[in-house]
């Protein structure tokens, strides 16, 4: 049984140029103890998705539609008072920077106290203090109770980072939202955020949306993959589904892009040719067709969301090219990659 | 932070020894004209120019000189001569009126400043905003000399509701005190509730977009909550720089013209009547006077800057 399940949904933002549909038909479902990762370049709507779904896209000129279920809850329908209780109490937030996200002016103690004292009114702010120096320990934050009186700035990025995660998990929320939540940190750092993230998912039985764009970060921690494009979701799988057998030429992109430790290096790290599309000014049909070297005459209508594969019937993409034609054409120099654009 | 506030002040006494030289070059040193003519008056005797050539020792070397004048002026010997008149004895008569009369207007801008530029930032763009932008723009662009007779003439000639001016002092009706000063007290805050919430808008409306407002958005905190300890308090920040400089420049000049108009005896109406006969003592002393002001408001800015932003004082504690 799931516990959210998120249908068809749009979020579109109206802007004097016209309707940017930053998330255009995005539908998961996810249990308790499992971890989605969205995975998509800047832009792609991976972020929208996750803030729509705590509602912080909630602006006047946001048109969102389809629906998000919490446990049979209808979350795109609840008032704003209803989704303020939610926030935080039921859904955990995680952001990208931790050098930003927490207020500088407050000890960081203090921000926890308030996000627990937002929801459980008679918590004193004695209770709410050991709560929290409770949850630095269980993020690994050393000497925790003197470290709850810091400041921001006192911390580094990945002790930050830690806080952060304490905080979002502050009032035992059964959903964790990690928006990039290693993206600005060193890359040892990242690893040890990984890995508590992980240990948290399984000890607390988190049900955990990981945003990234770093394949990298994926494989360490997911179960189930989303990939996104121009806010559409291009394919979804398990990780081994995505991993060792992806179907849309945008995925094998970015797995060709990736530096591999057990690959002979390449002469020049490759990349995906060209830029991701104006939301405002899509192509017909497949949105990545411009920067793909495999289009062809089918390309120009939208391809469905679909499980071609018999074997794995999880495993959905939005490609017109048939199984065998993406075993032949993922290959480059004996790699899963995409092909230089032809002339 | 004991040792970052007696940091600032030895810094606020070195400001001072330097405004102080300054005054002393450019009033005795820099003039062709004997300074000992100028501090006499312009219809001195020349046995009192003599004298006072003597006493303030002008055929001394300049740091001899320097010294008497600032000896002078702690012991209160500056005095203007002719009627001879104690400078800092005018001075001290003229604080209770010129403080009333600042600080009352000081707490109604920062008041209203801060209350229209938070109503403005929470509304942007709609109807209550629109209105408050306007109200401040006419705040600041009516000058005080047009603002102060408009005020007279509605408030105190035609409705009669306030008297036109002076002053009475708190200990003898504090009614009367506070019924005197509303008109100088608008008068005087008008320009600063305009810009001051037109400063907080801006504020505001930046920090609304920082990582950690959607941090308290997203952890469940109420819209007041999230515009008030985080938006509002963090916008803050700034105003604060602001008020202090706005607050030590007003004591030291800007509300000359306000106690002129409303005829209050205060130190900038002193100042002002210096000027007008070119009394050089008085002018001087106030000189001094406000420049001290200056200086104090602004190492109170720094301390309370510290106060407000951790990252200040904790930053200057590890440097050390």
């Amino acid at each position: 049984m799931s516990l959210l399940s998120v249908s068809d949904l749009r979020v579109g933002f109206a802007t004097e140029d016209g309707v940017v549909q930053a998330v255009d038909g995005v539908s998961f479902d996810l249990s308790p103890g499992e971890v989605l990762a969205i995975v998509g370049e800047s832009g792609s709507g991976k972020s929208v998705t996750a803030q729509t779904l705590i509602g912080l896209t909630r602006a006047k000129n946001a048109r969102i539609e389809g629906s998000v279920q919490l446990g049979g809850e209808d979350l795109l329908s609840a008032g704003d008072a209803e989704m303020r209780r939610l926030r935080g109490e039921r859904i955990g937030m995680v952001f990208q920077d931790p050098m930003t996200s927490f207020n500088p002016v407050y000890r960081l103690g203090n921000q926890i106290v308030e996000a627990i004292r937002a929801h459980r009114g008679d918590v004193s702010k004695e209770q709410g203090r050991a709560r929290a120096v409770e949850l630095f320990e269980a993020v690994g934050i050393p000497d925790a109770k003197r470290r709850v009186d810091d400041y921001p700035h006192e911390f580094s990025g990945g002790m930050r980072q830690r806080a952060m995660i304490a905080m979002a998990l502050a009032l035992e929320p059964e959903v964790l939202i990690a928006d990039e939540p290693t993206t600005a940190l060193d890359v040892t750092i990242q690893a040890q955020i990984l890995r508590l993230l992980e240990q948290l998912n399984r000890e607390r039985n988190l049900a955990t949306i990981l945003i990234t764009h770093d394949l990298g970060v994926v494989a360490e921690v997911a179960d189930r993959v989303l990939v996104m494009y121009a806010g559409k979701v291009v394919e979804q799988g398990t990780l081994d589904e995505i991993f060792y057998d992806p179907q849309h030429p945008y995925t094998w992109g970015l797995m060709g892009s990736l530096t591999r430790i057990d690959r002979p290096r390449p002469r020049r790290l490759p990349q995906i040719a060209g830029q991701p599309p104006s939301l405002l000014d899509l192509p017909e049909g497949c949105p990545f067709r411009p920067r793909c070297p495999h289009e062809f005459s089918k390309c120009p209508q939208y391809p469905p969301l679909e499980a071609k594969l018999p074997e794995s019937p999880g495993h959905c993409d939005r490609c017109w090219l048939s199984p065998e034609e993406k075993r032949e054409k993922r290959l480059v120099e004996g790699q899963i990659g995409l092909e230089a654009p032809r002339a | 932070m004991t040792r970052f506030i007696v940091r600032r002040l030895v810094g606020m006494v070195a400001v001072l020894f330097a405004v102080s030289v300054v005054v002393f070059v450019v009033f005795m040193v820099l003039p062709k004209q004997n300074p000992a003519q100028s501090l006499a008056g312009k219809n001195a005797t020349p046995l009192l120019v003599e004298n006072i050539e003597a006493e303030w020792g002008f055929d001394d070397p300049l740091p001899q000189q320097y010294l008497t004048m600032m000896e002078k002026l702690f012991t209160g010997e500056l005095v203007q001569y002719e009627p001879r008149i104690e400078v800092d004895d005018k001075i001290i008569e003229g604080i209770p009126a010129t403080f009333s009369l600042t600080i009352g207007a000081a707490v109604i801008w920062l008041f209203f400043g801060l209350l229209l530029g938070y109503l403005s930032a929470i509304r942007a763009g709609g109807w209550l905003d629109r209105l408050l932008t306007g109200v401040s723009i006419a705040g600041i662009s009516i000058p005080v000399f047009l603002l102060a007779p408009v005020l007279i003439y509605l408030f105190a000639n035609q409705l009669e509701i306030f008297p036109n001016g002076q002053y009475v002092p708190f200990s003898e009706d504090p009614w009367e005190w506070a019924k005197h000063l509303i008109l100088p007290w608008v008068t005087l805050a008008a320009i600063s509730i305009g810009f001051y919430s037109r400063v907080v808008r801006s504020n505001m409306l930046d920090v609304m977009n920082e990582d950690y407002v959607r941090t308290a958005r997203a952890k469940g905190l109420g819209e007041r909550q999230v515009m008030t300890r985080h938006v509002l308090r963090n916008s803050l920040i700034p105003v604060i720089t602001l008020f202090g400089l706005d607050f030590g420049a007003t004591i030291a000049g800007t509300a000359i013209i306000t106690e002129a108009i409303y005829d209050i005896d205060g130190v900038g109406l002193y100042a002002a009547e210096a000027v007008e006969k070119f009394e050089l003592p008085p002018i001087m002393g106030v000189a001094l006077y406000g420049s001290f002001f200056v200086v104090f408001m602004n190492t109170l800015v720094d301390i309370a800057y510290a106060y407000l932003d951790p990252r200040v004082r904790l930053g200057e504690s590890a440097s050390e």
